[in-house]
């Protein structure tokens, strides 16, 4: 494995451009129709002459269509750079990746903070309601106009997941294979009170103003904050520890609650950080959508997905006590029971929930094995040496 | 890879099973059998195993396996929903004997179950002399080491079936060398039994 992981440091996409994708309207899941709608989207890789060898990368929360490679005049690669690229776990000289930035996004896609052409100003809360299944319309939409009519797999972790498990609901014809990575079929209390406190850490900000805030100033301390909440969940213990320990920063000012600590001054800056790519709107609609998820509707996912003839590949991490790993047993218990063909791994991982951006090693082991193995349509490998 | 390869008991293993069956392998470790019956038996398998390692392993041969616990992975299935449930060398490391082998009778319409056996004479024989606990190629493992949470015979199991009324179909039998049929309890490293109830 360790020639495998310098192979993967030396393979680099090179400079990548972000593309738009604009259509009339989508039919909400709530009835509403709501258009123009325009996403940002980055594909990676050549699309086979069968098309056969498309993969949709679906992002987390926070994530954007910018999933691998740089962009020019910029010096940090994309989201999942480590995963997406030649010779890869999804290897862009075989396959050809997809990634668009979600409905309801602030990174090129239509959003709160997009005008509203009717008005000419910010949606901001006249954006409507949107769900992850709404999101996942709207990459159909995007799947259609490309003429993808099988998708060889949607791949996502966290938030991503929830879309895997959307696609497999909705769609279940028009992939070959889903790999929901550390998700949930639905939110547990525990997650939807995360993410209530980020939403009311936004809402608390003065400058909220109702979601009216786009001709400034901004909710930045509020969003921060929301952020702060997000990266401490994101971690574990044992990582946070490995990280920081009690180390206290140098240069402490002669001031009264300082940063005085590592991990603060970490939060700190992350929340900072933040706030410069992020709308605080977005960040309200969209942890709305995942809270409200339920990708059985209601039922039990095994009944939705009997006679869904689709292989899957799930994954967990130990230390990931945001998604732990019950839950995703629990889509992999379902997927058995409703007879998709599973594989389910727990990686031994102390990065927390975070795992999922940082196990490169044994994620592209699982990844680039089952792909293969989906893409040439094979029971097992044709010569495996016992 | 021939056939001539295969492990002496996963050859008799392969042998009770009908083609196309479908099989549940508890404690498949690197995936070994459930390959080679996917690819003589064109059988639909599964597999159920607890190392990390050895599921990667899986995963490269192209099987679908199940990262998890024998003890507490069996509930979710329904009644006869494999055609075989696979046990080899796996029961003598589950905590709960009872429960796996009622869910793997319950899950499965035939079991087949592989055990080290205790009573194999050389084991007997370090007993008696050496006054220590047994070394042998069927169980491999210092005292200190081992995996295994239960010891048992050929004798042990035979008795626990008619005990608790389990069916044996058939009994396989294997020293270093291939078969036995003579005084397997005394002379076999490993028993192989098609169970049912």
């Amino acid at each position: 494995m360790a020639k495998e992981s310098a192979f993967i440091k030396n393979n680099s996409l090179g400079i990548v451009q972000t593309q738009y994708f604009t259509f009339d309207s989508l039919l909400l899941g709530s009835g509403e129709k709501f258009g123009p709608v325009t996403l940002a989207y980055e594909t990676y890789g050549e699309l086979d002459k069968n098309k056969s060898n498309a993969i949709l990368v679906a992002h987390a929360l926070s994530g954007d269509a910018h999933a691998a490679g740089i962009h020019e005049g910029e010096n940090n690669p994309g989201w999942w750079d480590v995963l997406i690229g030649p010779g890869k776990a999804f290897d862009t000289n075989k396959y050809f990746v997809i990634c668009a930035n979600v409905l309801g996004g602030c990174k090129g896609s239509t959003g709160p903070a997009t005008l509203n052409p009717r008005t000419g100003k910010p949606y901001a809360l006249n954006f409507p309601i949107i769900s992850i299944g709404d999101i996942v319309d709207a990459q159909k939409h995007l799947i259609d106009f490309l003429g993808i009519e099988k998708l060889l797999t949607v791949v996502g972790g966290s938030m991503g997941g929830m879309q895997v498990l959307s696609w497999l609901v909705k769609y279940p014809g028009r992939i070959r294979s889903a790999i929901p990575i550390a998700t949930a079929i639905k939110h547990s209390p525990q997650q939807i009170a995360f993410n209530e406190v980020g939403r009311q850490a936004i809402m608390a900000d003065a400058y909220w103003n109702s979601g009216n805030y786009y001709a400034g100033p901004f909710p930045d301390k509020g969003l921060a904050i929301a952020r702060m909440i997000g990266h401490i969940t994101y971690m574990s213990d044992l990582s946070m520890s490995e990280k920081f320990g009690r180390q206290k920063k140098e240069n402490i000012l002669p001031f009264k609650f300082n940063a005085d600590f590592e991990v603060e001054g970490y939060l700190r800056y992350r929340g900072d950080n933040f706030v410069k790519r992020f709308d605080a709107n977005s960040y309200l609609y969209i942890t709305k959508a995942m809270d409200n998820f339920d990708a059985a509707r209601g039922k039990t996912l095994q009944d939705v997905l009997k006679a869904v003839k689709v292989k899957a590949l799930v994954i967990a991490f130990k230390s990931d006590w945001l998604y732990p790993a019950y839950q995703s047993k629990e889509i992999a218990k379902a997927f058995k029971l409703s007879g998709i063909e599973a594989i389910y791994c727990e990686i031994a991982s102390t990065y927390g929930h975070d795992a999922f951006l940082l196990e490169v090693e044994e994620e592209t082991q699982l990844i680039a094995h089952f792909l293969k193995k989906v893409f040439y349509g094979y029971e097992v490998t044709g010569n495996y040496d016992i | 890879m021939t056939f001539e390869k295969i492990h002496p008991d996963h050859k008799i293993i392969i042998s009770l099973i009908d083609s196309r069956a479908t099989v549940l392998d508890l404690g498949c470790g690197c995936g070994e059998l459930l390959y080679i019956l996917i690819k003589e038996k064109n059988i639909r398998g599964q597999g159920i195993e607890i190392d990390e390692q050895a599921i990667y392993k899986c995963v490269a041969k192209g099987l679908n396996v199940f990262h998890g616990n024998i003890d507490t992975g069996l509930a979710e299935y329904g009644d006869k929903s494999f055609d075989y449930v696979i046990l080899n060398q796996s029961l003598q490391q589950v905590e709960h004997v009872d429960k796996v082998l009622n869910d793997s009778l319950r899950v499965g319409k035939k079991v087949i179950v592989g055990i080290p056996n205790f009573a194999y004479y050389v084991s007997r024989l370090q007993v008696f002399f050496q006054g220590k606990v047994p070394v042998t190629p069927a169980l491999p493992y210092n005292w200190y080491e081992t995996p295994n949470l239960h010891f048992l015979s050929i004798a042990d199991f035979i008795n626990y079936c008619r005990l608790k009324a389990i069916k044996i179909e058939q009994s396989e039998y294997l020293k270093a060398k291939g078969g036995i049929k003579f005084l397997p309890n005394l002379l076999a490293q490993t028993g192989i039994f098609l169970i049912s109830k």
